[in-house]
């Protein structure tokens, strides 16, 4: 039943694809088929991920496949559901947004047919790369994750800086997946590649299979320092394949590694030191990063990767968990960082759609050009802000639920009376320390981004004329907001659903929990709704209060206090680059800023300029030195790389010689 | 809930703005002046509440609505820590991060109402707290989680309460640092000095004062009683961590911790009658010390413990 | 009397963390100054019960070198170079102040790796020996004026002696004499060369010394 449904799901994206992309002659058709095939392509799978969920237990199917190694093996247990139902949801979503978001692009007279295709390819990869149970499979899903994808950042390549995007992008995933590929023919040494077969070669040390591992899918998940492909890519990209590459095609990369270090067996406590580390360092790097940009989907881009180092964090602790054996540790290091993977599905997705929904009204991304769009874009700042609340972890949104969760990991760590283990306080302490930083530096950004777009009055014309968004966008960032909300009231609910699949991923780790433990922690979460609840329904009635006593007052309107200034323009409000000016100047040692600055000359200087931009530090000075050093020396090369095809077949014909002489 | 548990939230509710005119009297007995009454603050939200109102065309229902919301926030907050020293088995576990991200929440609404504005100079203001804040908050929660460290426990009760007399023998400097650090971020979180001067009355140099320049008749009294709420709040979390080497229970705990709160308002007085406002470019580093104190003392908790 | 001892050791911790992060040099050596003298007085905290005359003399001893003695130099170094009296520190305060945490972690981590004999009268006491002579080679490297250079040597020599308190019960007279005597050499080298200096340069600034090199 259940494989049966999966397989109809990936069915429908692959053989809607080259439908759609046969449309190119007729627009019309494709603008409607697309978003229709992409949802229905997704509803058998979710149906089919929350009947897992339900209780109807691991289940899985196989077929022959006749390419070597090769077996046609899909099936779905918690750890593929959980990661599969935001994957469809969130795919299903933004189809239903980017329908009305390129209507600008239509409008142009641009065909949106190979849009589509890409993007039934892209949800039909993501959801082969959660269910398939053969590596083959995985990477073949995995591959065609990465070219959708790949292609769908490329849908304005008229534009040189997506050009330069697209192609980063292309080359950090194939480094990649060079090392998954790497890892499976280490796993698959014995000749079968499916899943349950996988397994080390005796004697073959662990931490090297990790280490391809960690490096593998973290640079699709985006740890630092492997995140440079991200803030490029993420902004580049259409606003609803942003929302779906960063809400949830990053997550594929926690999927891999959880699968596969389940494969890799007992983890030692230095993999949970490198996954926490990890955690860390990108939470704190991609918050600071996120600080310092005034381009608003740049901005939520650099959170993705401090969210994904969130997620780190509780996994890094879930593993340290099992090898301190702090049991409490690693159940709910697991459950915070699974939950938070849901979590940031959807208030990234939502920021994303948000974000777009601004980029297609104002034309522009510059946070410091825009201002005032809450009168505007009523539902869309709602929502905005709705998202900003939940990414800051504040309750009573669904954020809250999962930073708890793994706060109370790096508690039960530092306080374990059964197991005063000094490295599980230590961890306990950089956890706590860290995610005290990283959330009191995302509630700056949020507020910075949040108050300069929306709040005041507006600094351009641009904004000045925008317009509310129509409903095929509204719709999808509303039910999404409305999700962040009900998450974080359903604390009791979120129990029964995350503590099988933590089971589950412990039993893969080979460790048990009572089941006594696992429920009181879980308990925080009723808890922190019913205490979300009281703040929403105390905060309602102080403002029943407080309007009844206006009632009857004289209140009136006046301009904003200006401090006695006689003329305030809009261009004198608070810019976001001045905002946050404080925070990235004292962290200067890890996010550099570059100021522009024409001094002004004279007695009365006509016009001057100002401008600052962040660029990546570990890009310039990481990875561009690497590049070119390896440019350097591959420029030789282009001595027989001339255009001449004659001389090609030449090439050819001399390297076939070649091997045939070799194997004689 | 237990009596003690029920007076020490109606304590909390009632004497917060005593708090206000305590650390006011205290700077007026150091600046020789006789000050105003100690129950002015009272005066002021009553006052307020009579009034009309007066919004800035600029704002839109984001300013309407977050004092609401914000005094909200505090009054939760309240209601999960003022307990918490004098009730067994009060809250739950990993309170505190309630306690820290509700105050939160209160901070991103009225950031939000203060650039709704479109002031410049709140905005100013609304820069300086997530600022101060973002420092704080990782002071705040690894000091509590030295106090989770010595006590054993997860839930705010717990942790206070577990704390006691044999926390103060084995790991006494510890908790004597994160006191110190508790003190740094009630001052930085509720815009004392050194953060901030909340006398001054000129916008530039002001940090929570400025973010509520527009607010005006009741919704300016929701904001001048949570921030009241807010410093009995964080005098609660450093008080109770004063008064728990005397060992006390019942009623006795719960008077000598309202006399240690209202004590508090003096050593805030004090200091701020002593100590000069620094500059934008020091405050980052009190907070630093703060950080280093509570990191300081986790290591030492450790050290002791083991 | 390890609460005493180890509270004095706290404070040792503590004004590390001024000596990082204040930015007037005045202040430096005031801070430096106390630390001295806390240094000199663990030797009768450390004793307990076998508190003897000699240990007395010579916590005394180093009490009024480093606590007056050392402190009344510099000042005077100070005032007559006629410098600025900043800090002027090659790392900021708040990256020093996190070196120095970072340090002090360093210490904790060592000392449970090293597996040294720990002192009865405390458990900390090594560590925090650790964390003087990291944060005295911190202050050395990341300071620019001599002054703060001198204090950062004076530091690193706290933790020296600290160290040897704690790893030898019985008090080496002749070592403590040979360390205070380098000590007093030390500072009076760089007393004369500070003076030197100014009445050449008009500075203090050993970093400018580099552009003396052809």
């Amino acid at each position: 039943m259940i494989p049966a449904l999966l397989a109809l799901s990936i069915l429908t994206f692959a053989a809607s694809a080259p439908v759609l992309a046969m449309l190119r002659r007729n627009p019309r058709a494709a603008s409607r088929l697309g978003p229709a095939t992409a949802v229905a392509g997704c509803i058998p799978g979710i149906v089919a991920a929350i009947l897992t969920l339900a209780g109807a237990g691991p289940a899985s199917a196989t077929a022959s496949w006749s390419v070597p190694s090769g077996g046609l093996s899909i099936g779905m247990d918690a750890l593929s559901a959980l990661f599969a139902i935001p994957v469809l949801i969130v795919s299903a979503l933004a189809a239903i947004y980017s329908r009305g978001y390129l209507r600008h692009a239509e409008s142009e007279g641009r065909s949106t047919a190979p849009f589509w295709a890409w993007y039934d390819l892209l949800a039909g990869g993501m959801l082969l790369v959660t269910v398939a149970r053969n590596a083959l499979l995985f990477l073949l899903g995995w591959e065609v994750m990465a070219l959708a994808s790949f292609l769908l950042v490329m849908f304005d390549a008229h534009d040189p800086r997506v050009r330069r995007a697209g192609w980063i992008y292309l080359v950090a995933t194939h480094i990649g997946t060079a090392c998954i590929l790497g890892l499976f023919a280490i796993l698959g040494h014995a000749g079968s590649l499916e899943f349950d077969r996988l397994a080390l070669p005796a004697a073959f040390p662990a931490g090297i299979a990790f280490v391809l591992a960690f490096v593998g899918f973290g640079t699709k998940a985006g740890f630092v320092p492997l995140h440079v492909w991200l803030p490029e890519a993420h902004p580049a990209a259409p606003s609803g394949v942003s929302a779906v590459m960063s809400g949830v095609m990053i997550k594929t990369g926690i999927y891999g590694l959880l699968r596969f270090l389940m494969i890799l067996g007992t983890p030692p406590a230095w993999w949970g030191w490198v996954l926490l580390a990890a955690g860390v360092t990108s939470g704190v790097v991609g918050v600071l990063s996120a600080l310092a940009q005034h381009d608003l989907k740049r901005l939520l881009a650099y959170h993705s990767v401090e969210n994904i180092g969130i997620i780190a964090i509780g996994l890094g602790l879930g593993l340290l968990g099992i090898s301190l054996g702090i049991p409490a540790m690693a159940f709910l290091g697991f459950a915070g960082g699974l939950l938070h993977v849901v979590n940031h599905a959807v208030f990234k997705s939502l920021l994303f759609m948000g974000a777009g929904s601004v980029l297609e009204r104002t034309g522009t991304r510059d946070i410091d050009h825009l201002g005032g769009l809450s009168k505007r874009m009523p539902a869309t700042s709602l929502c905005f802000m709705t998202g900003s609340m939940a990414i800051c972890g504040l309750p009573p949104f669904n954020g809250f639920l999962s930073e708890l969760l793994i706060y109370l990991a790096a508690f039960a760590g530092l306080s374990a009376t059964a197991a005063r283990v000094p490295a599980g306080s230590t961890a306990g302490l950089l956890a706590t320390g860290g995610l005290a930083l990283i959330g009191g530096l995302a509630l700056a950004c949020f507020t910075k981004a949040f108050g300069t777009v929306f709040l005041g009055e507006p600094r351009t014309p641009h904004a000045a004329g925008a317009r509310e968004v129509d409903a095929s966008m509204r719709t999808p960032m509303i039910i999404l907001a409305a999700a962040c909300l009900c998450i974080g009231l359903a604390g009791p609910a979120a129990a029964p659903v995350i503590g099988p699949v933590v089971d589950s991923v412990l039993a893969g780790f080979g460790c048990t929990v009572s089941t006594g433990t696992a429920h009181d922690a879980l308990g925080a979460l009723s808890a922190a709704s019913v205490a979300s609840a009281a703040i929403l329904l105390l905060a309602a009635s102080v403002f029943a209060a407080r309007s009844a006593i206006l009632r009857n007052r004289r209140t009136s309107t006046a301009p904003t206090w200006g401090c006695g200034f006689a003329s305030p323009a809009p261009s004198m409000q608070y810019t976001a680059s001045s905002f946050a000016d404080p925070i990235v100047g004292l962290f200067g040692a890890i996010v550099r800023r570059r100021r522009r600055f024409e001094e002004p000359a004279g007695l009365f200087p006509a016009s001057t300029e100002f401008s600052t931009d962040t660029p990546d530090v570990y890009q310039e000075k990481l990875y561009k030195p690497v590049f070119s050093a390896f440019e350097r020396a591959f420029s030789g090369f282009r001595v027989i790389q001339h255009g001449r095809l004659n001389l090609y077949v030449l090439y050819i014909a001399a390297a076939l010689f070649a091997l045939l002489l070799w194997k004689l | 809930m237990t009596i003690h548990g029920l007076l020490s939230i109606i304590a909390g509710l009632l004497l917060a703005p005593l708090l206000q005119g305590i650390v006011n009297r205290t700077k007026a007995v150091f600046a020789g002046r006789r000050g105003a009454p100690l129950l002015q603050q009272y005066r002021d939200i009553a006052r307020l509440l009579r009034k009309g109102a007066v919004f800035s065309g600029t704002t839109t229902w984001i300013f309407r609505l977050a004092p609401s919301i914000t005094l909200a926030c505090v009054l939760v907050a309240l209601v999960v820590l003022a307990p918490a020293p004098v009730e067994q088995g009060w809250g739950f576990a990993g309170d505190a991060l309630l306690l820290a991200y509700a105050l939160g929440l209160a901070r991103f609404l009225t950031v939000a109402a203060a650039l709704d504005t479109g002031s410049s100079f709140e905005g100013m203001g609304a820069s300086r707290e997530v600022f101060y804040s973002a420092l704080a908050e990782p002071a705040l929660l690894v000091g509590i989680a030295v106090l989770a460290r010595v006590s054993g426990g997860t839930s705010l009760a717990s942790i206070l309460q577990g704390a006691g007399v044999a926390g103060w023998v084995s790991a006494g400097t510890a908790l004597a640092l994160v006191g110190v650090s508790f003190f740094v971020v009630l001052l930085a979180e509720n815009s004392r000095v050194p953060f901030d001067d909340p006398n001054t009355h000129l916008e530039l140099t002001m940090v929570h004062e400025v973010m509520v320049l527009d607010s005006s008749g009741p919704d300016f009294a929701l904001v001048t009683y949570g921030a009241s709420l807010k410093l009995w709040v964080f005098s609660v979390l450093f008080a109770s961590l004063a008064v728990s080497p005397l060992g006390l229970s019942g009623f006795a705990l719960l008077g000598a911790l309202t006399a240690a709160v209202l004590f508090t308002g003096v050593i805030v007085g004090t200091v701020e009658s002593t100590m000069a406002r620094s500059s934008l470019a020091r405050a980052p580093l009190l907070l630093a010390g703060a950080c280093a104190l509570s990191i300081l003392a986790f290591i030492l908790a450790s050290r002791f413990l083991s | 009397m390890t609460a005493m001892l180890d509270t004095v050791l706290v404070a040792l911790i503590l004004s590390n963390f001024v000596l990082l992060g204040s930015s007037r040099l005045s202040s430096c050596i005031r801070t430096a100054a106390l630390q001295g003298i806390m240094a000199g007085l663990l030797p009768l905290a450390t004793a307990g019960a076998g508190l003897s005359l000699r240990i007395v003399a010579l916590g005394l001893a180093v009490v009024a070198l480093k606590g007056f003695v050392f402190p009344h130099l510099l000042n005077r170094a100070l005032r007559e170079s006629a410098t600025s009296r900043e800090v002027q520190p090659f790392v900021g305060y708040t990256p020093s102040l996190l070196a120095g945490l970072l340090a002090l972690a360093a210490s904790f981590w060592l000392d449970g790796r090293l597996a040294l004999p720990t002192h009865s009268a405390s458990s900390i006491l090594v560590p925090v020996s650790f964390s003087l002579m990291f944060t005295g080679i911190f202050l050395l490297v990341a300071r620019r004026t001599a002054v703060n250079q001198v204090l950062g040597y004076i530091v690193l020599e706290n933790g020296i002696y600290a160290f040897s308190l704690a790893v030898v019960r019985d008090i080496p007279f002749l070592v403590e004499l040979g360390v205070l005597m380098d000590m007093f050499v030390a500072v009076f080298v760089m007393g004369i060369a500070i003076y030197r200096i100014n009445s050449e340069f008009d500075h203090i600034d050993s970093d400018r010394l580099s552009t003396l090199k052809g």
